[in-house]
């Protein structure tokens, strides 16, 4: 049952919530590697200013559909704009000029290890030409400090780095050119509950600070509670339901009620599938 | 009709791959050549590939040529031409053993290790990161890595060459009795400048070739630790195969004129 998002939201920004224009706006999106179909016509809002997590069972496409958003991955059909701009099909400048917007972190941080952190921090920066190396350089410093690490951190390669630590250096890493959309993928996943809350709070912390629009996936009912402002749910490809977060207990979906009790017994079979 | 139906399965397959990596290698050139050139990268390839791939190039060199010295003395002190000695091994070198022999050797120690380099960042996603870092992939990793190489083993020949020569010298003076002086003018007798710069166009189309295979295996490889693993072994057996195919086209090439 896909629902309509009409509801004002969230009482401290109601005039956002309601007139809120669609930052990312996806309609009909298809995508199937060789015969299995991943994504089968899907539409997605992301309200502009808002943090929307997308939940799902492994193997349900969720990567897919953020990939597809950051240009990695190829849609057979449908449409995704983003500021009303379309990027299916767009060319490569116009799709190098909306990554601009981007910041992605990565589900296993993804950081470049033959460099040092510092330089990851950086990479952004001065790959887009926006500042000189010293600037990029304390500007990375003190996007480290945001993150919770210090400048004695900058020196050392991301292989000298614990789980924590690096998902905050690539966390620093994807707000470091402060970009308008970020993209998390399972942002707690491989971490301890304390370490995992810390990057919760530092998501939740960042995107209001920032301002920014934020589209992120994870099975984590912990993250999602913490990080959401509003929910959607995908199963076999489509979103199934949508709503603000303070409605995931009674959704009166019972998908969706399965998957956040994490019950086994549902409407939803789990059968062996491979990883999409 | 299986039988036919395998052949053109086979063949199918055979094409669709050569078109991949010819689309790739365009990809890679006309996105190196169209935008800014990765200096620290490119110098990082150059020695990577060409400084620390010296001593084993060298080693392979140096051994190749006292072979080269040792079995064409045996034959043909059998009629009298040991004087031919220091042309054959000088000739060998630069036309023949120095090209292919460095292209193998660098093919397994660079191309595996690019392979390697490329397929972890694949599967640890590091290649997506670049892209939503507003950097392509192809133009900083893959195109410094082609150029580097197209550079370099002509480099790394150019000595092998000498190397050879001197390993040829080793033997003849010291085992075959030839005089230093009267060896070293005899190799210098018959070269042309043809047979030094065939043996590097070769160098480099190898050296082209070899990075091609390592950055296009491991940057497609999937499935984790095990695709890395099958990439590096494709990178290494597709670079030698097309190393030695190569090698009989560009002395077609050259022995035609």
């Amino acid at each position: 049952m896909p629902e309509t998002p009409t509801t004002p939201i969230l009482a401290e920004r109601p005039a956002a919530a309601a007139a809120a224009p669609a930052k990312i706006a996806i309609r009909g999106l298809v995508k199937s590697f060789g015969r299995k179909r991943v994504l089968r016509g899907l539409d997605l809002d992301v309200p502009e200013g808002r943090s929307l997590v997308v939940i799902g069972g492994s193997g349900s496409g969720k990567s897919v559909l953020i990939k597809s958003v950051l240009g990695i991955v190829t849609p057979d059909a449908g449409s995704i704009r983003v500021d009303g701009q379309e990027l299916v099909g767009a060319s490569r400048a116009e799709l190098d000029r909306a990554r601009r917007k981007f910041g992605m972190l990565f589900q296993g941080a993804a950081l470049f290890d033959s460099l040092p952190v510092l330089e990851n921090v950086a990479f952004g920066l001065l790959a887009r030409r926006l500042v000189d190396r010293r600037t990029a350089r304390e500007r990375a410093i003190a996007t480290l400090a945001k993150v919770g690490l210090g400048p004695e951190a900058a020196d050392l390669y991301p292989a000298e780095l614990s789980g924590g630590m690096q998902k905050r250096v690539g966390l620093a890493r994807a707000i470091a050119a402060e970009p308008e959309i970020l993209f998390f993928d399972e942002p707690t996943t491989g971490l301890d509950p304390i370490m995992a809350d810390v990057i919760n709070e530092l998501i939740r912390g960042l995107v209001s600070e920032l301002g920014a629009t934020a589209l992120s996936i994870t099975h984590d009912m912990a993250s999602v509670r913490k990080i959401a402002h509003r929910v959607a749910m995908l199963y076999e490809g489509k979103i199934i339901w949508e709503g603000p977060v303070e409605r995931l207990d009674d959704s009166g979906n019972p998908y969706v009620d399965q998957f956040v009790h994490g019950r086994a017994e549902g409407p939803i079979k789990v059968g062996v599938e491979r990883n999409g | 009709m299986n039988f036919l139906a395998a052949i053109g399965r086979a063949t199918l397959a055979l094409l669709s791959t050569v078109g991949a990596v010819v689309l790739f290698a365009l990809g890679a050139v006309v996105s190196g050549l169209t935008g800014r050139l990765y200096w620290r990268q490119l110098g990082r390839q150059m020695l990577e590939m060409g400084y620390f791939s010296l001593p084993v190039v060298g080693l392979t060199a140096v051994f190749t040529g006292m072979v080269l010295a040792l079995q064409s003395y045996t034959g043909f002190a059998r009629f009298e031409a040991q004087d031919a000695i220091p042309t054959i091994v000088v000739l060998s070198m630069t036309r023949e053993l120095g090209p292919v022999l460095a292209g193998l050797m660098v093919a397994g120690r660079v191309g595996a290790s690019i392979a390697a380099e490329l397929g972890t960042m694949r599967v640890t996603e590091q290649i997506d990161a670049l892209t939503t870092l507003a950097t392509d992939p192809l133009r900083y990793l893959v195109f410094p890595r082609l150029l580097a190489g197209t550079i370099m083993l002509p480099a790394l020949v150019l000595v092998a060459d000498v190397i050879g020569v001197m390993g040829g010298w080793l033997v003849s003076v010291y085992k075959l009795g030839f005089g230093p002086i009267e060896y070293i003018n005899r190799t210098f007798e018959h070269l042309e400048t043809q047979d030094v710069v065939s043996g590097l166009v070769k160098a480099a189309v190898f050296g082209f070739l070899l990075t091609l295979m390592g950055c296009y295996h491991g940057y497609r490889s999937k499935g984790g630790a095990q695709g890395v693993g099958a990439a590096t072994t494709r990178a290494v057996v597709s670079a030698s195969i097309l190393i030695l195919i190569a090698n009989y086209v560009v002395t077609e090439l050259f022995f035609a004129r």
